[in-house]
């Protein structure tokens, strides 16, 4: 199975990634190796199995809406890469 | 007397009797680090001048008369996949090569309770995606028996250092074998509780529904005996349970006999290396001799269990991994000219080649088109897969089986053909996908010196019988009169 580059380059949009041309190559390759091995699964009839997401089939736990202490502003902030007034700055996105 | 190589138990004893002080066994330990660990890099971070002073809390509370229970004084370590509050916690990955946790992890919290000593955060593969430990941004972890060879991942570090006794035990995670394999690759014991018995609040995500923390250590009495300060539920962990935790090591009398061991026909396969094979069965045949009713029983589709958990596991991850942005911490990637570009420059300079090829397969999975193909076909084997133990658990009580088809490899053997190395995983995935407790101990060497791993698997939230039959085979061997020759 091959993945064409192109499809690696979408999902690598998809994903935030991005490559070089040698590694888009590579990458091509190794993914559709690894997803011609997953292809197993279709060995198996599986219409009528329900999947399971979660081994313990818990619910979501529900609790009273309380303002519990946490982080400080500062402490929250305090692993930004950059930071201003409080906030967290980004490179700016909104065209002019 | 060496201090280093005693385990818990026996050292815990000294320091109730106080006959070897806090400080002086911490101090022993940061020696040894200093001494051997520039060889195998079992560490990322070392926390020398915090766990001194630390060591110098517990023996003030020791001498004055409050001793906390078997981990008071004793020095461990964590994988640097547990937050620690004013620590580094880097995940193996330059994208959080200077995070600095602002709180505790609740297995950080529940160590630091306990009287325990944390001297360091220790080396593992990059997220935890990888079965070797040469996934980490800072280099390779080296096996203790032998320095060319891997020490199985990605709790390498944890496993490493347990071995070459640069900490008395070690806190690791396992996905798919994490703490089960490098335990095997190193000659200790790994233990993975049930998905729920260990909180995962500040626990690094890799595969939310499949991660568990757990311990790494030089006996089945010392695994007991973290479990016993690490495991229960956890409001911050709305997946952990909240039912009571038993005392695991109380329950070690080495009295066995009638418990029912299946071992799966599955699990002895072509490939499986042939002195593996004869350490496990002669292991079992013992565990028969101590009184335990041994029948071959079918998994049968262990086969696609591989297949199941590189679909599942990468999803999971794609998702859990979107939140290494750049925004709001780690790694950032200066000079960008639009969020856009910092976005896919930050994560392409950030994350190492294993973590981009996860992301990719999970993206892949989960995109449109696709998702009923590979992600949910994958959730529905999983259905089967579990469905496997849950039939197999109504004739015996555990089972037992290799914990790796292999014993430690060389570095740089698989680094080339990703797939080859996700099939070292063979073994230990299918108890992640079912959510079982599963054990690793020592059951011997190859002629070539290299330890050998034996599995024990175990119902939901029934660590203690695996605990007991594996405590039991330990009592009649002496795996641990070995040591690594370093």
């Amino acid at each position: 199975m091959k993945i064409s580059k192109d499809a690696v380059r979408h999902v690598a949009e998809l994903a935030r990634l991005e490559f070089k041309e040698d590694e888009l190559e590579r990458f091509s390759e190794q993914l559709g190796n690894i997803l011609e091995y997953m292809e197993k699964l279709n060995e198996i009839d599986t219409a009528s199995i329900e999947p399971t997401f979660h081994v313990l089939g818990l619910s979501t736990p529900l609790r009273e809406d309380v303002v519990k202490p946490w982080l400080s502003l500062d402490e929250a902030l305090e692993n930004a890469p950059e930071k201003e007034e409080g906030f967290f700055t980004v490179p700016k996105f909104i065209e002019d | 007397m060496e201090l280093p190589f005693l385990s818990i138990r026996e050292v815990s004893e000294l320091i109730n009797r106080k006959e070897v002080s806090p400080v002086e066994l911490t101090q022993s330990i940061l020696d040894r680090i200093e001494g051997v660990d520039s060889k195998i890099h079992a560490y990322i971070t070392i926390l020398g001048e915090e766990a001194l002073r630390v060591s110098k809390e517990a023996e003030k509370q020791i001498s004055s008369g409050t001793y906390l229970g078997a981990l008071h004084g004793v020095p461990i370590s964590v994988k640097d996949i547990f937050v620690m509050k004013g620590t580094r916690t880097t995940c193996g990955s330059k994208i959080l090569e200077n995070f600095v946790s602002p709180y505790d992890a609740m297995v950080v919290e529940k160590l630091k309770h306990s009287g325990a000593i944390i001297v360091g955060k220790n080396n593992m593969d990059e997220f935890a995606m990888g079965s070797s430990t040469e996934n980490s941004y800072f280099g390779p972890t080296r096996n203790p028996w032998d320095l060319e060879r891997v020490p199985g991942g990605s709790s390498g570090g944890s496993a490493a250092a347990t071995s070459a006794s640069i900490c008395f035990a070690s806190v690791g995670t396992d996905t798919g074998g994490s703490i089960r394999q490098p335990a095997a690759l190193c000659g200790i014991v790994g233990l993975k509780p049930t998905y729920g018995r260990v909180s995962r609040f500040g626990m690094v995500a890799f595969a939310s529904s499949l991660d568990q923390g757990g311990p790494l250590t030089k006996t089945v009495e010392d695994a007991a005996l973290m479990l016993n300060v690490i495991a229960g539920g956890d409001a911050r962990d709305s997946t952990s349970v909240h039912i009571p935790v038993p005392d695991y090591a109380m329950q070690l009398d080495g009295e066995i006999k009638g418990i029912r061991v299946g071992v799966p026909k599955e699990y002895f396969i072509k490939g499986i290396d042939v002195e593996v094979e004869g350490a496990v069965k002669n292991a079992i045949r013992l565990i028969e001799d101590l009184g335990c009713p041994v029948e071959e029983i079918s998994l049968p589709h262990t086969e696609y269990a591989v297949s199941t958990y590189y679909l599942i596991a990468p999803s999971e991850a794609s998702s859990n991994l979107a939140r290494y942005d750049g925004v709001r911490y780690g790694f950032r990637v200066p000079d960008s000219n639009s969020l856009r570009e910092m976005y896919h420059r930050t994560r392409a300079e950030g994350f190492g080649a294993e973590v981009k090829r996860r992301i990719m397969i999970g993206t892949y999975a989960l995109s449109a088109g696709y998702y009923d193909a590979y992600y949910l076909k994958a959730q529905r084997v999983r259905t089967l897969i579990k469905r496997d133990f849950e039939e197999a658990f109504k004739k015996v009580d555990i089972i037992i089986t290799p914990t790796s088809p292999e014993v430690a490899f060389k570095i740089g053997e698989k680094t080339d053909d990703p797939l080859k190395m996700y099939l070292s995983d063979i073994f230990t995935i299918p108890c992640n996908l079912a959510g079982l407790p599963g054990i690793s101990i020592p059951c011997g060497f190859t002629s070539g010196g290299l330890p050998i791993g034996l599995q024990f698997l175990g119902r939901p939230f029934d660590e203690e019988t695996i605990l007991r039959v594996a405590h039991a085979y330990e009592l009649r061997t002496n795996w641990r009169g070995r040591r690594p020759p370093i």
